[in-house]
């Protein structure tokens, strides 16, 4: 039998693999704003479907719930269609409606709801091993594992089977069209599989930070590689992370579980964004740098070749008029000589910066180029 | 809903209610609160709108949470300018953040928007949490800050509101050309050597301290809408951005007033969802009913475009049909107009009947004398 905590950390890695699979097409096809709003109005359909069915883990509500879901993203698309408005003011005018529809009537009908609007935002996934599924009295883990195990797995399935489809409805729609298949259907196929993974995750993290989980990785992993399948593996794995760091940072200050790991995601992203290799904010910092003084380092040695043997050689190849000429600031110059010397191209007598063979040669081959 | 009610009191009820809302001491405050909040919102949301930064706000709104937790953790103080002052230092770093992930990585603006909005969030709820479990005794109601309650608003609240609303306003005023030229020609705009870089910060700042300012009364969750709905109704009535923003400011006010009303006058009903309900309303109204832009009145003129068309299309084929007999009064049967163009033949050609521009004999129609000259000045005006 598993502790309590080890299931919630099963869960949470659970919620953050499937949520990031959809994600990736998110964040790739530029709707990652769309889990925003179906995340926010899967709320009314949550109530709506517990009014129709009231049963709060019947699989029927998910669908119900996931409807509304697409029902948003359908709105959304015809506000825009109207021409009145561009994307942007129409996602951001559908979903606060559904959603406050679905806030007023939970606190009207709080009683009769079993959600208040504290769950709605937080999520419950500190509570998640309370509610166990049991079958003929086995205790098959918590009802929480299933649900979101069957979601995962449906995401999974649908990204397996429909890879080529997702895949080139996403990256050029237009062959997708002229190759017979429609782009429309796979874009409404993802939708829905948004909402049920948002559905199945509103229990456990709440409607917000359900987008952390699903916009946050994808988009750190979109900074560390360049090839879909393996952005895949590395969002997920960076969900896993997220969650694990985050159900542990939750635990050392008692604070809320999914706050903490939609905070973690978004360390990870800053992680991703300052530190990837070759794209990452520190590596370009660097590259900038180099190709600085690699220039600088170039120009100082064809400034000397330029004045060796001439007369003004005494007056022009010294510290002090390089820091003129060159129109350098003082400590960059002096990094740039001391550069210079090392890397064999000069050699720096006290008065005069003269030009090794080596150094003569760079200048030639920069002044051919 | 709730306005139904209300319409639906008795008249003794109604006066009561009225004379409450002018002397009671919080009926006052929640109504000068949410008029503030929907003016500010609803002018500052027209820019937001026009430069489709509409979702920008639902950034601010959500990363100004953790500003508040923040500033409350620090100072263990709940004035309201600390939490002000926070969540708008919160709202901008967020800000910044999308600029530094969108022009340095690959990454998207929706993805930019979309992290900060929620990761943010989850740090606010984060900090929210912890403060719940403060020993301090004045940590309650900072909850308030999730959905809004325009029923906890203080003489003090509204106070330290007017005067950054009216900051707000003389910026705005100051700036107004500005603003203007960045909304709708950046390009001219820089091309004229205006510092577009400062205006911008200016006009986001401002949006900043106009969401800030409503976190109170409507909630970090559901302010967006009220940066972004009133912009949108607003602009189906009018084409001048002063216009679109006085609209949008008086939308916003109505919207704030009677969602906050409903909210304090009928139980259980939360302040933020209630006011994002009644503008939602407005705009639905303004987009199917406001003249030029209206979406019936789209349909309308669609209508009577085609109905014209057809009209000017059946009269110009009879017109080519009787030029090949040499007789511009010869008369055609209508099947030989509908192997040009099968659609409405008949209807069309019942009411140029009616106009006079074609006569009917037998099963045969022709054109009058009148009709012949309008298919001359439909043919030389080139329309087909």
């Amino acid at each position: 039998m598993l502790s309590p905590q080890a299931e919630i950390l099963i869960l949470a890695a659970i919620v953050a693999v499937a949520c990031g699979l959809p994600g990736v097409f998110l964040v790739l096809r530029r709707m990652s704003l769309m889990s925003d709003a179906i995340s926010h109005s899967i709320l009314l359909g949550i109530v709506l479907a517990f009014f129709i069915i009231r049963d709060v883990s019947s699989p029927f509500l998910i669908i119900g719930a996931a409807l509304v879901g697409v029902l948003t993203v359908i709105l959304t698309e015809l506000l825009k269609k109207t021409g009145k408005m561009k994307e942007d003011a129409s996602i951001g005018l559908v979903f606060p409606a559904l959603f406050s529809i679905g806030v007023i009537l939970i606190s009207k009908f709080a009683g009769n709801v079993h959600i208040d609007s504290d769950a709605v935002l937080l999520g419950e996934i500190g509570l998640a091993p309370f509610n166990r599924l049991l079958i003929n009295g086995i205790d098959l883990g918590p009802v929480s594992w299933w649900i979101m195990g069957s979601v995962l797995l449906l995401n999974l399935i649908f990204i397996i089977v429909f890879y080529k489809e997702l895949k080139l409805a996403t990256f050029d729609s237009a062959l997708a069209v002229s190759l017979g298949f429609s782009p429309a259907i796979i874009h409404y196929a993802l939708m829905a599989l948004v909402s049920i993974t948002a559905v199945g995750a509103f229990d456990s993290v709440g409607s917000i930070l359900v987008v952390a989980l699903i916009i946050a990785p994808p988009s750190a992993a979109f900074l560390l590689t360049s090839r879909l399948h393996s952005m895949i593996y590395v969002s997920a794995l960076i969900g896993i992370i997220s969650s694990v760091s985050g159900f542990y940072l939750a635990r050392i200050f008692d604070a809320s579980i999914a706050g903490s790991m939609a905070m973690m995601s978004g360390i990870f992203f800053l992680a991703a964004l300052l530190f990837a290799p070759g794209s990452g904010l520190i590596a370009k910092l660097i590259t900038h740098r180099n190709r600085r003084y690699e220039f600088a380092l170039s120009m100082l040695a064809v400034h000397l070749l330029a004045h060796e043997g001439t007369r003004k050689e005494t007056e022009e190849n010294t510290f002090t008029n390089s820091l003129i000429h060159m129109r350098w600031p003082k400590r960059f110059a002096e990094k740039v000589i001391s550069k210079s010397v090392k890397e064999g191209l000069i050699v720096d007598d006290g008065k005069l910066l003269r030009l090794t063979d080596f150094g003569r040669s760079t200048a030639r081959k920069v002044m051919t180029l | 809903m709730g306005e139904g009610r209300l319409s639906l009191l008795p008249r003794a009820k109604m006066i009561e209610i009225l004379y409450n809302i002018i002397s009671d001491y919080t009926l006052r405050n929640v109504i000068l609160g949410s008029a503030i909040v929907g003016i500010i919102a609803g002018s500052l949301g027209c820019f937001a709108v026009l430069r489709r930064q509409s979702l920008l706000g639902d950034a601010i709104s959500h990363a100004a949470l953790p500003g508040i937790a923040l500033a409350f953790l620090l100072t263990l103080s709940k004035s309201p300018l600390i939490l002000l002052l926070g969540a708008a230092a919160a709202g901008f770093i967020g800000t910044l953040l999308v600029l530094l992930f969108t022009h340095t990585t690959k990454t998207k603006e929706d993805a930019a928007l979309g992290i900060i909005l929620s990761v943010f969030f989850g740090f606010g709820i984060f900090l929210l949490t912890i403060i719940q479990k403060l020993p301090t005794s004045n940590k309650a109601g900072l909850e308030t800050f999730l959905f809004g309650n325009a029923s906890t608003l203080l003489q003090s609240d509204v106070r330290l509101m007017s005067l950054f609303a009216l900051m707000i306003f003389i910026v705005l005023l100051f700036f107004w050309k500005n603003f203007k030229i960045i909304v709708f020609d950046y390009s001219f705009a820089k091309s004229i050597g205006l510092p577009v870089k400062t205006i911008n910060i200016i006009l986001t700042a401002l949006l900043v301290f106009a969401i800030a300012i409503g976190l109170q009364t409507v909630g970090v969750v559901l302010m967006s809408a009220m940066v972004i709905a009133p912009a949108v109704a607003a602009r189906q009535w009018t084409n001048s951005l002063s216009v679109m923003v006085l609209l949008a400011a008086l939308f916003g006010a109505f919207s704030g007033i009677s969602g906050a009303l409903i909210s304090s006058l009928v139980q259980k009903m939360p302040t933020g969802p209630t006011i994002v309900l009644v503008i939602s309303a407005i705009v639905l109204f303004s987009l199917a009913l406001a003249p030029n832009r209206g979406i019936l009145w789209d349909m309308y003129r669609k209508k009577k475009n085609r109905k014209k068309i057809r009209l000017d299309n059946t009269l110009l084929n009879l017109f080519r049909l009787s030029k090949s007999h040499n007789d511009p009064y010869h008369a055609h049967d209508l099947k030989s107009l509908m192997a040009i163009d099968p659609t409405g033949v008949r209807e069309a050609a019942i009411e140029l009947e009616q106009n006079g521009l074609v006569k009917r004999a037998g099963s045969r129609w022709g054109l009058t004398k009148q009709g012949i000259e309008k298919a001359r000045s439909l043919a030389q005006g080139g329309v087909f």
